[in-house]
């Protein structure tokens, strides 16, 4: 789900064009990965994409090692400092440092996009997915009705009340904790925000992967390698990892890549409405609430400018690389 | 109309009242028991606690939650869907209508636009496929969709008010004539408008341009130019009408995302909209105003999504509507 009024990067529509990439008849599925792998390596695009994502990533990773500055860290007598080579994209109106800023803005966009993919997309989703569709029956009709009314829900409208009315009660639960175990990291390390914002992601990125695995999986339960399995005696733990994850592999690969991209984008969005990831800790949706308005766009537009190039060129190259992938994965190709 | 259709529509239509309650269920216990009292937010906090439970059992607060939601269920049956806070005491409907019209405007020439530039503009781009055109087209139309509204916005701003000095950075004309709103024809109207058409028109090109490359393709269009019929005639009669089909679905993901994609841009641009009376009555907590957008949003988004599903049956007849769930 992305804040993007715009339908073919919206992931449930791209899940529609994905679920075309069908079932790939895998026998040794580790060839077939390296072989994907190098092919996807041999286009430009894709490893212009692969390298924006690795390089923003990896400066949100190694963030504490590679940040100049702080985060907060405040110098109040060079405000709005222009470029230089103590502060190499400047500073901001409290005259924090602001490529430090980005750095661990990038952190958050790390945290919370990677969360809200695995425990959404990849454990909710996928697991739901496969057990619908393997075990059939009435566990299938009530995952599936709860998929219905999850997909019913315009989701940005649920994840803006859900943040937003449960923020403070999540911050004093945080603070409790805190009381209740004698650790005091845990408010000021701002955990209680990233986990509502990711745990809200989470509650309805499952759906759409849901859908897309059980469909898959019940086209497949039906292949005669499955049914040999089945009469050899594997167990179903066997089967369904052995033998439908990686049927199923090329799809998640797509699915995965465009569910990062949307969940940080998600995140930019409901931090810039003040309702994400909560000061002092730094987002691109902080800091671009900190650069727009007119005054700041005429004389300090680094300030905007920072932020939004690295939020559009993440976002880009997570619907790029998804384009590449499909192309590479597309049984035409193979 | 398709066998089982009928079925499938009425199917799916008994979802809407149990997907309404559990929204408006969820939405309405956030609101009112989430443990920062509300009333107390209400009345700041030098408010007088006698004062608080006054208010309290007034308005029923204190009553269990069914009971709560029984009465505001009851009562928006009867059309009626409670006051807002702020403008205070003006009923919920009142506040809604104004704003839901000037979203539907700008959202409506905004697709009209898009529709306009960017079916032609996707159907060019299949046809140069393999000139330079081709990669250049493709790069922009994804660079366009790509980029949020968040970071649009103030670029736009930047250069059309403060570079060009062409257009007001922001707000909403409320000038009338004879009761007619005229905000949409003032220049207050061009920088949203555009933002969502520019965003628009690269998604819709891009899909339009995979649709009719998938359709050229085909035996068919081959033939079509094997008897001698004229390029453009192949184009417009056997190529854009096939092509032409899945792209109505697109318009089904317009209007789902009616209200949620207007968050943004009116926030941004101060335009007082629908997306912004949300945000403002989420924060606000004005929660008869927010209970129900969510109700009128979470509706328009499950008819949407129906003539999504509708649409893909009739065109891809291998998608069983009655069968997988």
């Amino acid at each position: 789900m992305s804040f993007l009024p715009v339908p073919p990067t919206d992931p449930a529509m791209r899940l529609r064009e994905a679920e075309e990439l069908g079932v790939a008849d895998i026998t040794n599925p580790l060839k077939v990965r390296s072989r994907v792998l190098r092919r996807l390596l041999r286009r430009p695009v894709a490893v212009v994409s692969i390298s924006i994502i690795v390089v923003i990533y990896g400066a949100g990773i190694f963030a504490p090692l590679i940040a100049p500055h702080g985060f907060s860290e405040a110098d109040f007598q060079d405000r709005y400092a222009d470029p230089s080579l103590s502060h190499p994209l400047g500073t901001d109106s409290l005259g924090r440092d602001l490529l430090s800023r980005a750095i661990w803005s990038a952190q958050t966009t790390v945290i919370i996009s990677v969360a809200a993919v695995l425990t959404g997309s990849l454990i909710l989703g996928l697991t739901l997915g496969l057990i619908a569709g393997y075990a059939r029956g009435a566990t299938d009709y009530v995952i599936m009705r709860l998929a219905e009314i999850f997909g019913s829900v315009p989701p940005i409208l649920l994840l803006l009340i859900i943040t937003a009315t449960l923020l403070n009660d999540v911050q004093d639960l945080g603070a409790n904790i805190e009381d209740l175990t004698g650790q005091h990291w845990i408010v000021s390390s701002g955990a209680p925000s990233y986990v509502l914002v990711f745990g809200a992601l989470a509650m309805f990125g499952w759906v759409g992967l849901a859908r897309l695995i059980r469909s898959q999986v019940l086209a497949l339960r039906e292949a005669p390698y499955i049914t040999a399995a089945q009469a050899a005696g594997a167990s179903n733990a066997r089967i369904i990892f052995w033998h439908l994850l990686p049927n199923i592999g090329n799809l998640l690969i797509v699915a995965l890549t465009l569910s990062l991209g949307g969940a940080a984008g998600s995140e930019v969005g409901l931090t810039f409405l003040g309702i994400g990831v909560q000061a002092p800790h730094p987002s691109f949706g902080t800091m671009i609430s900190e650069g727009v308005g007119l005054s700041n766009v005429r004389e300090h537009i680094l300030l905007i400018l920072v932020p939004a190039t690295i939020v559009s060129s993440l976002i880009l190259a997570f619907n790029l690389l998804g384009d590449q992938l499909t192309d590479v994965l597309s049984p035409r190709h193979r | 109309m398709a066998p089982g259709l009928a079925s499938y529509v009425l199917r799916r239509l008994a979802v809407v009242p149990i997907v309404l309650f559990v929204v408006s269920f969820a939405t309405f216990t956030l609101g009112r028991f989430a443990p920062s009292d509300y009333v107390q937010m209400q009345a700041g906090s030098r408010a007088n606690p006698e004062t608080i439970e006054r208010i309290r059992e007034e308005r029923g607060l204190n009553d269990p939650v069914y009971e709560q939601y029984g009465r505001y269920v009851w009562h928006a049956l009867q059309g009626d869907f409670g006051t807002s806070v702020k403008p205070r005491g003006v009923p919920v409907s009142d506040v809604i209508f104004p704003r839901l019209w000037v979203t539907v405007q700008i959202n409506l020439l905004a697709l009209v636009f898009s529709w306009l530039i960017g079916i032609p503009l996707g159907t060019l781009a299949a046809l140069k496929r393999g000139t330079w055109l081709d990669p250049f087209a493709i790069g922009t139309f994804l660079l366009f969709a790509s980029v949020p509204v968040l970071v649009s916005v103030p670029l736009l701003q930047w250069f059309f008010v403060l570079k060009l000095h062409l257009l007001p950075s922001g707000g909403w004309s409320d000038a009338s004539f004879f009761g007619v709103d005229l905000g949409i024809f003032s220049a207050r109207a061009v920088l949203p408008v555009l933002v969502l058409t520019l965003a628009g028109v690269a998604s819709l090109a891009r899909y339009m341009r995979a649709q009719v490359l998938e359709v050229l393709d085909q035996d068919f269009v081959r033939t079509a130019h094997a008897k001698g019929l004229r390029g453009d005639v192949v184009v417009v009669r056997h190529v854009l009408r096939n092509a032409m089909l899945p792209i109505v679905t697109i318009f089904g993901f317009e209007l789902a995302g009616l209200i949620g994609g207007s968050i943004f841009v009116e926030t941004l641009l101060g335009i007082p909209g629908m997306g912004l009376l949300f945000y403002e009555s989420v924060t606000a907590r004005n929660y008869d105003v927010m209970m129900a957008i969510v109700l009128l949003g979470t509706t328009i988004f499950v008819f949407a999504m129906l003539v999504v599903d509708i649409a893909y049956g009739f065109i891809d007849p291998r998608v069983r509507l009655g069968g997988a769930g």
